[in-house]
């Protein structure tokens, strides 16, 4: 995973997506870095700032105050546990450790074989199924201790 | 095969070529496939389609896709509504049960027991008799649930664009600023700000360029109305802002949408490629002139972005920081152009305003909030879901009548309303009409609608602790009284529930929220302290034997 190995053409086109506005679309260029690469490299970042003229002072401070962007290269799935208020009060906790134990990770780190990156999020407005939790764009309800290692599971193979 | 239309007669002639279509003589299967996806609707609807074919009786059931129907509780959930008998509703429905529906019940109009809605050990088999449908009053939801939201014929088969087209031709601009104004309808994002004053504003302001902001963040942890309207009837939606558009005089709109809801995005992404084909959006709409096109930005997990001011930054393409107000944005809003936020669910009401008169719509609800609400029900009620009802209905009603009452034997403790800026309302008070100011009377705010049923499991005190670590951790940190009070907040009422509180933290708990309330720039500070206050209001006992 180290940086010198990235390949920048698919930056160079997502760029060239964005004909104008380089500044307001910012955030939606590095949205769709971050789709194709799993996370945001530092020569990423480096190449939008040198095609876009936008200083990388500005994209880093992008970068750090959103949740969903990140540093560090990420799992091929991402799990994000609910932890808003309906999954709480529903005992998200307890789904939330299990899946903690299983992968061996704690929140916002990767698993060593890069298949998982484990999250919590505020809602995912799927409340009534409390406890639920999405991997990659698909939605799980009703989770229980059992069911979420099921799932998980599934995802390893 | 959108056909672009080039005058209100095309409108008109599309949905009457449609009624047609709708008169046939098939059953007509609709599964709910946007929520329920979290519990499998998604393989039902692959199997109802595999065995339809199979049998071939494509010209005996029609299978429908649709949004939300309201009670997600028994997700996956599906109707049935054959041509000349009441509506059957089902739920809980498996891949293994398909066979058997489509012979039983499609084929035979019998019904299938063990998939009816329960109450009391009785099986209510017809939607028009399950209690939490027949006490609500689905205005902004009438579509929802019943239509496939990836088409725009059916919309418009359910007078979908009609009251655009009023806007457009029998109204000038002024004229529905007033019908609006008259409406009584305030905003449904949080603040409750009267609609047609606030469109008023931006029309007055100097400038040539306008914009219109859709604001779809949904923040408030444990809501889920705006995404359900999204998935369920995004036309509405854009129809909505189409008639907002021609009254501040906007050709460009934005709809900003968490980054949590991939099904809200696609559905309303190809909902806006459909209204594009039939010239509803874009150059010279309907023949008459005047433009107007959106665009989709998604948001990137931040709460404040919800925030009017951080969400123009983060259109913007900066860090979503709340700036001071005034200005306003409806005079210097986007790129410091006048610009116009409305919530999701405010402009899902504005087609049916404008269809049926202010005058009709004013009748529903209270003097001080008129219309529907729609509420996201959550927590530890039985029927999970999405309720709508006028505007002075009582939590009894939503919680009890609609929501089945509280599962097990432990009993209904509070309702936390409005999220991490509100409050909870306990037991005394569940008979209260409920509008925007009677809520606030008793420490809550009507928020956005998200409504948590709390039983007597669920300590108060962790709550409340709950939401300050929310804030806490969603303060953009820039101001000092939202960094440090919630933070400090936070730090009493972690020790509070570890069982090491002292006395005077509940003084300190009270000054700190005076203090956060008072000084913080924005709303999430100004109403961070909320949940505390209101717990300790209520449920003081609880505090104490913790401390003690
Ligand atoms: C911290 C914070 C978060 C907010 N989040 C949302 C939100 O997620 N959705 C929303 O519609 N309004 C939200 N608001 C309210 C908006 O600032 C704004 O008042 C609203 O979008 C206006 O629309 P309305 O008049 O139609 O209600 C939030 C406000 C604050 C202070
Ligand atoms: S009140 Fe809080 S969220 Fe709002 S601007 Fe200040 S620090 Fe940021
Ligand atoms: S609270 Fe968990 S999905 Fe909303
Ligand atoms: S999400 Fe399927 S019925 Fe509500």
């Amino acid at each position: 995973m180290k940086d010198k190995a990235i390949e920048l053409a698919p930056v160079d086109k997502i760029v060239a997506g964005y004909s104008h506005d380089y500044d307001s679309n910012l955030i939606a260029i590095l949205q769709e870095s971050q789709d194709e690469y799993g996370y945001l490299p530092k020569s990423v970042l480096k190449e939008i700032s040198r095609l876009t003229d936008v200083p990388l002072t500005r994209i880093f401070g992008v970068v750090t105050f959103y949740s969903q962007f990140t540093l560090i290269p990420r799992g091929k799935h991402s799990i994000k546990i609910c932890n808003g208020t309906a999954c709480h009060v529903r005992g998200v906790d307890e789904v939330k450790d299990r899946v903690k134990e299983y992968l061996n990770v704690t929140e916002g780190q990767t698993t060593a074989d890069y298949q998982f990156t484990l999250e919590t999020v505020a809602c995912i407005g799927t409340c009534f199924l409390a406890p639920v939790m999405m991997v990659d764009d698909r939605y799980f309800g009703k989770l229980t201790t059992d069911t979420v290692a099921d799932i998980v599971k599934e995802y390893s193979n | 095969m959108l056909k672009r239309l080039k005058s209100h007669d095309d409108l008109i002639a599309m949905r009457k070529s449609g009624d047609k279509k709708l008169k046939q003589d098939k059953v007509k299967a609709s599964i709910c496939m946007t929520g329920c996806r979290a519990l499998g609707a998604q393989e039902v609807y692959e199997e109802f389609g595999k065995q339809v074919k199979k049998q071939k009786l494509q010209d005996k059931v029609e299978v429908v896709e649709t949004g939300c129907q309201g009670l997600c509780a028994r997700a996956p959930v599906m109707t049935i509504d054959p041509p000349d008998a009441p509506s059957i509703f089902y739920g809980r429905v498996t891949v293994d049960i398909v066979p058997d529906i489509i012979s039983n019940t499609i084929l035979k109009g019998e019904v299938i027991n063990k998939l009816c809605y329960a109450s009391a050990g009785k099986k209510i088999p017809y939607l028009n008799d399950i209690p939490f449908y027949s006490r609500q009053n689905k205005i902004v939801l009438r579509n929802c649930g019943i239509i496939d939201p990836n088409s725009i014929e059916q919309y418009i088969e359910k007078k979908g664009y009609d009251a655009f087209a009023k806007a457009l031709f029998e109204y000038d601009p002024e004229q529905i600023i007033r019908e609006i104004t008259k409406s009584g309808i305030r905003g449904r994002g949080g603040a409750g700000f009267p609609t047609g004053l606030k469109w008023g504003f931006c029309r007055k302001a100097k400038g040539d360029t306008k914009y219109l902001i859709c604001n779809a963040d949904e923040g408030d942890p444990g809501a889920f109305m705006d995404r359900a309207i999204l998935e369920g009837d995004p036309h509405a939606v854009i129809e909505g802002m189409l008639i907002a558009a021609r009254a501040i005089g906007s050709e460009k709109g934005f709809v900003y949408v968490r980054a949590e809801y991939p099904i809200a995005v696609s559905h309303l992404r190809n909902a806006i490629a459909q209204a594009r084909k039939l010239n509803l959006l874009g150059n010279n709409i309907l023949g008459s002139g005047f433009n107007f096109d959106l665009e989709i930005k998604m948001g990137a997990g931040a709460f404040v972005c919800g925030e009017e001011t951080a969400l123009i930054a983060s259109i913007e393409g900066k860090r979503g920081m709340p700036r001071p107000r005034p200005p306003f944005p409806a005079n210097s809003g986007l790129w410091n152009k006048p610009t116009n936020i409305n919530n999701v669910e405010t402009l899902a009401n504005i087609p049916v305003i404008i269809a049926e008169g202010a005058d009709w719509y004013k009748q529903l609800g209270t003097k001080n909030g008129s219309g529907t609400k729609i509420f996201a029900l959550a927590g530890k009620v039985k029927n999970t879901g999405l309720v709508e009802v006028p505007m002075g209905t009582t939590l009894r009603e939503i919680i009890f009548d609609i929501g089945g009452g509280i599962p097990g034997r432990r009993g209904f403790k509070a309702a936390q309303m409005g999220g991490p800026s509100g409050g909870c309302v306990p037991e005394e008070h569940l008979d209260l009409p409920i509008d925007y100011e009677s809520v606030k009377e008793v420490g809550a705010i009507m928020g956005s609608g998200g409504l948590i049923v709390m039983d007597n499991d669920t300590s108060m005190v962790d709550i409340s602790r709950y939401f300050m670590e929310f804030v806490q951790e969603e303060s953009c940190g820039k101001c000092v009284p939202c960094r440090v009070g919630t933070r400090k907040m936070l730090d009493i009422l972690t020790r509070i529930t570890k069982g090491e509180g002292c006395k005077e933290d509940i003084e300190d708990l009270k000054e700190m929220a005076y203090v956060t309330q008072t000084a913080s720039l924005c709303g999430l500070g100004q109403t961070a302290p909320n949940p505390v206050l209101s717990t300790i209001r209520y449920f003081m006992n609880e505090y104490e034997a913790l401390i003690k």
